[in-house]
């Protein structure tokens, strides 16, 4: 069963990279309205969608508990909610344009995903209750929603930024894309050296002047405190930290970013223009205000869901497991934080000055903040929530 | 109040954008689409503006000021993440060292700033109570003028109002009185209120999508007060207990109303035998018996029946059995019994045998309860066995004599008088773990280890928290709210007869793409041309 729920995922990814060459096909049709393209792209994307559902139904079977209990989990789930809001607001609005980049960012996700570890772990005692299937599920599905202003937002700046000239605007486009670019980079290469089956060991001392050993699935750039490498003929590191750091976290942070930077410039010198300029043409049929207004839409449907599995179910099940509704755990705050930013949002949306681009950037650090709270407040920062 | 006449002949408040009966912009020159928000009503906050307490009113009704509020609250928050909290520091972490030691230089700095203690700070309560107060005052400053507003609109329109709508748009028909007709009926169809005066329409439908910020509101400031309550005395109870398996002990705040008794703790961990193929994989990569399954505590819950008298057993009744487990609280009343923490294989008996050195005889054993041990124990034939004195956690103190530094029996140490029909007037022996000190000199008998009793606690919190239901309507006040004025939307169109020609304005507060998917259905099988949205035109 757990073969055959992998294999659907499997094929849910390949879905999703085929119809999105479909709706690229579609733009040179129209951006709006149904065409031919565009019918294949969103077939293609429901029969993916379908595909995920049989993954997570099937190792829902095989665990015994819905799949969400993980990041790979969670984080796979995430993604089908992306698709399933994106399948909603195609049907309501027909803009080909946010497919392009929708189903892209659902593949980065779910790719995302699988870096973590893929195996069905059982339920520690804290998750064992059906809350976790109405709490984590809501605030996906919540989340997702809210991510599709980001997608419009996005869209909406690489269209209306002047890339005529540098800029602070194009500067911080250019960031966000680059970003983008170092998750794929990121991605790339943990698969890469994964599947070599790269490990590098080393013997340190960490702070408390305790000797562990550290595994490394990247070449060390960065070495732990009073690092060993114990394996050979591997790379050495460059450089030492202290003992308080996390040096293989570090790592990975540094692999990223130079990967990031590589196949940034990678990309520039073949296409010769700052991406954000690259992608223009491609969105220049788009309507501004439309695109505005499903950024805005999107938000105004996402809020209250988020607010019901974020925070509201969030204190429900906290009251039962934790013994209290709130503890100021960091996943907590950051979901608060989430609303909070949101409900600035749509205060804003208020003021005509704040409608437009300003809107579309607030989308992006939204989103910013939603991806914080998935993925760094798990890694990072340390909680009541750090299952995975 | 000062007030100020329209061309209509309407009485206006001062600060009143668009007049209140006719809808004519008061600003003529402005040709810009008409800011709608509120209607254009004047609010309290902007006629009002002398005393202390306007300007008190005026900063707190501004959503300028409250955007900005949430922001600061927003970054706090963020920061108070950085590290863990003080109060959420491991048991084991000496809070006074914990962030230099932890995160170094920054740790001492956030420690020394106060972000270790963000979110019991006086200032991050202070943001929440302005937030409170900003929620109050924005939503009375907005609320009545509004309702007012909407309660008496007119239904013909000054034509400055519709021109500058961000949906207009004009057609010359022949039959114009039918036109009107036609449409009308597409509304009632799409299930708009309409209203009609001189041939004019106004149709509208979901004014109460309008009231959903306000309910919202309602909701956030039920859900702070909910949160304030907890501090008043009596509503919220946090408290921990610890009960040792066959242990019966009165439920703290409960006043020794409660008694519970532990009967068994389990805890149980995912074995790769037991469990199925499926999770072999995680078993394998955190370790076998690593990955906790079960905390369990089996309990039986007794209510004291009569008064509480000093010095006399309490007598109990059983009120039932019941496994806590995480995630299933035991709850009666209105307490609650979590299942938090545990201690495995505690020592709860020291088991012993009499022995003559000399033959190797044994005698016993006798069991030594380590919680409440008994002072004599009769062994029958003349052999007797006292406890002279007992240290739970034994070490020498600072004059070095035998002291115990808790009343956990970490370390038990005994001084048993042993009394034998050879030894009538007794021996004494100091026994400890690995120790055996005869202080007489030489003993006949001695006491010789013969095992150990263990037994598990269960650390439970008892919570009482009478401020859940308030929490509970707040919150379902504010999904009623935003649900309601984020799922529906309020749209209003105009059709007017304007000499000869047919004016149509269209408003609504959020999704105009909805409205004019709607208003192509409407106006699809009449003549007259759909307005045109003179936003976008201005952008294109």
């Amino acid at each position: 069963m757990y073969e055959l729920s992998s294999n659907f995922l499997f094929i849910s990814f390949i879905c999703y990279i085929v119809a999105t060459f479909f709706f690229g096909g579609s733009m040179k049709v129209n951006d709006q309205g149904p065409n031919r393209w565009a019918t294949i792209g969103i077939s293609i994307t429901i029969l993916g969608f379908l595909s995920q559902i049989t993954y997570f139904i099937t190792r829902w079977i095989a665990a015994g508990h819905a799949p969400v209990s993980n990041l790979f989990e969670f984080i796979t789930f995430f993604g089908m909610m992306l698709i399933l809001a994106f399948i909603l607001i195609h049907f309501i609005y027909r803009l080909n344009i946010i497919g392009l980049f929708a189903l892209p960012i659902a593949i980065i996700i779910i790719a995302y995903a699988t870096v973590f570890p893929h195996e069905i772990k059982p339920l520690v005692p804290s998750l064992k209750s059906y809350w976790l299937h109405i709490h984590v599920t809501t605030a996906a599905l919540g989340e997702a929603i809210l991510a599709i202003s980001f997608i419009t937002g996005l869209i909406y700046l690489i269209k209306n930024i002047n890339q005529s000239k540098s800029t602070k605007k194009t500067f911080w486009l250019e960031a966000v894309l680059y970003f983008l670019i170092t998750v794929v980079a990121f991605i790339l290469i943990s698969t890469a050296f994964n599947a070599s089956g790269y490990e590098a060991k080393y013997n340190w001392v960490n702070k408390d002047g305790v000797k562990e050993e550290m595994i490394y699935n990247l070449p060390s750039i960065v070495g732990p405190h009073k690092g060993e490498l114990t394996t050979e003929g591997k790379f050495e590191a460059l450089a030492e930290m202290p003992a308080l750091i996390n040096a293989k976290k570090l790592n990975t942070v540094i692999w990223s970013i130079f990967a990031g930077i590589a196949l940034y410039l990678v990309i520039r010198l073949i296409i010769r223009k700052r991406i954000g300029a690259f992608l223009q043409p491609f969105v220049q049929k788009v309507d501004s205000d439309l695109l505005d207004e499903i950024g805005y839409r999107a938000v105004a449907i996402g809020f209250p869901v988020f607010t019901l599995g974020g925070l509201i179910f969030a204190m429900i099940w906290a009251q039962i497991a934790w013994t209290r509704f709130w503890s100021w755990d960091p996943k907590e705050d950051w979901a608060l934080i989430t609303w909070l930013f949101y409900a600035v949002f749509l205060h804003l949306r208020f003021k005509r000055n704040w409608q437009g681009e300003k809107s579309a950037w607030l989308a992006v650090i939204g989103f910013a903040i939603i991806m914080f709270n998935l993925i760094a407040v798990n890694l990072i920062i340390a909680g009541l929530h750090s299952y995975a | 109040m000062e007030t100020f006449k329209c061309e209509c002949g309407h009485l206006n408040h001062v600060g009143t954008v668009i007049c209140e009966s006719c809808g004519k912009p008061q600003d003529e020159t402005a040709t810009d689409l008409l800011d709608m928000k509120y209607e254009g009503t004047a609010r309290r906050s902007i006629v009002n503006n002398q005393t202390f307490i306007d300007k008190v009113w005026m900063f707190f009704s501004s959503v300028k000021v409250a955007v900005v509020i949430i922001i600061i609250t927003l970054i706090a928050a963020a920061l108070g993440t950085i590290f863990p909290q003080r109060d959420l520091l491991p048991p084991t972490a000496d809070p006074a060292t914990y962030y230099q030691d932890e995160y170094g230089t920054f740790g001492k700095i956030y420690d020394f700033i106060g972000l270790d203690n963000t979110f019991n700070s006086w200032w991050f309560m202070l943001l929440v109570a302005s937030i409170g107060i900003s929620l109050v005052i924005c939503s009375l400053d907005r609320i009545v003028p509004l309702y007012k507003a909407l309660n008496k609109q007119t239904v013909t329109r000054h034509p400055g109002f519709l021109t500058r709508q961000r949906m207009f748009g004009t057609t010359k028909v022949e039959n114009i009185t039918e036109e009107i007709e036609k449409a009308k009926k597409n509304l009632i169809k799409k299930r708009y209120k309409i209203r009609e005066e001189n041939g004019n329409i106004l149709a509208e439908k979901g004014r109460f999508s309008r009231w959903g910020p306000y309910v919202n509101h309602i909701g956030l400031i039920i859900f702070l007060i909910g949160v304030m309550l907890r501090y008043v005395p009596g509503m919220y109870l946090d408290k921990a207990l610890w009960v040792q398996e066959g242990e019966l002990k009165p439920i703290v705040g409960t006043n020794q109303n409660y008694y519970i008794k532990l009967n068994d703790f389990h805890m149980e961990t995912y074995n790769k035998k037991t469990e199925g193929k499926v999770y072999e994989e995680a078993i394998e990569r955190f370790g076998n018996d690593k990955i906790p399954k079960n905390y369990q505590a089996d309990v039986t819950l007794y209510k004291r029946q009569g008064n509480l008298i000093p010095g006399e057993e309490p007598k109990l009744t059983k009120v039932k059995d019941y496994n806590i487990r995480v995630n299933e609280p035991l709850k009666f009343q209105h307490f609650a019994l979590y299942q938090v923490d545990y201690k495995i294989g505690e020592f709860s008996a020291f088991l012993f045998t009499l022995e003559d050195k000399k033959t190797g005889k044994k005698l016993g054993p006798l069991k030594v309860d380590l919680q409440n041990p008994k002072e004599v124990y009769d062994l029958k034939n003349g052999y007797k066995v006292e406890l002279r004195n007992y240290f739970p956690d034994f070490y020498f103190n600072s004059d070095g004599v035998p002291d115990t530094k808790t009343r956990k029996p970490n370390n038990p140490a005994f001084v048993f008088k042993m009394t034998t029909p050879e030894t009538p007037k007794g021996e004494v022996a100091f026994v400890a773990i690995k120790q055996n000190i005869e202080p007489d000199g030489v003993n006949k008998y001695k006491m010789t280890f013969a095992g150990i009793e263990t037994k598990d606690s269960t650390g439970l919190t008892v919570r009482k928290d009478l401020t859940l239901w308030l929490l509970g309507i707040g919150g379902t006040i504010f999904m009623i709210g935003v649900i309601q004025g984020m799922y529906w939307y309020h749209r209003r169109v105009w059709i007017q007869n304007q000499d000869g020609e047919i004016w149509i304005a269209a408003f609504t507060n959020k999704n105009y793409y909805g409205l004019k998917q709607e208003l192509k259905k409407v106006l699809g099988d009449t003549k007259i041309e759909l307005p045109i949205d003179q936003q976008s035109e201005k952008s294109v």
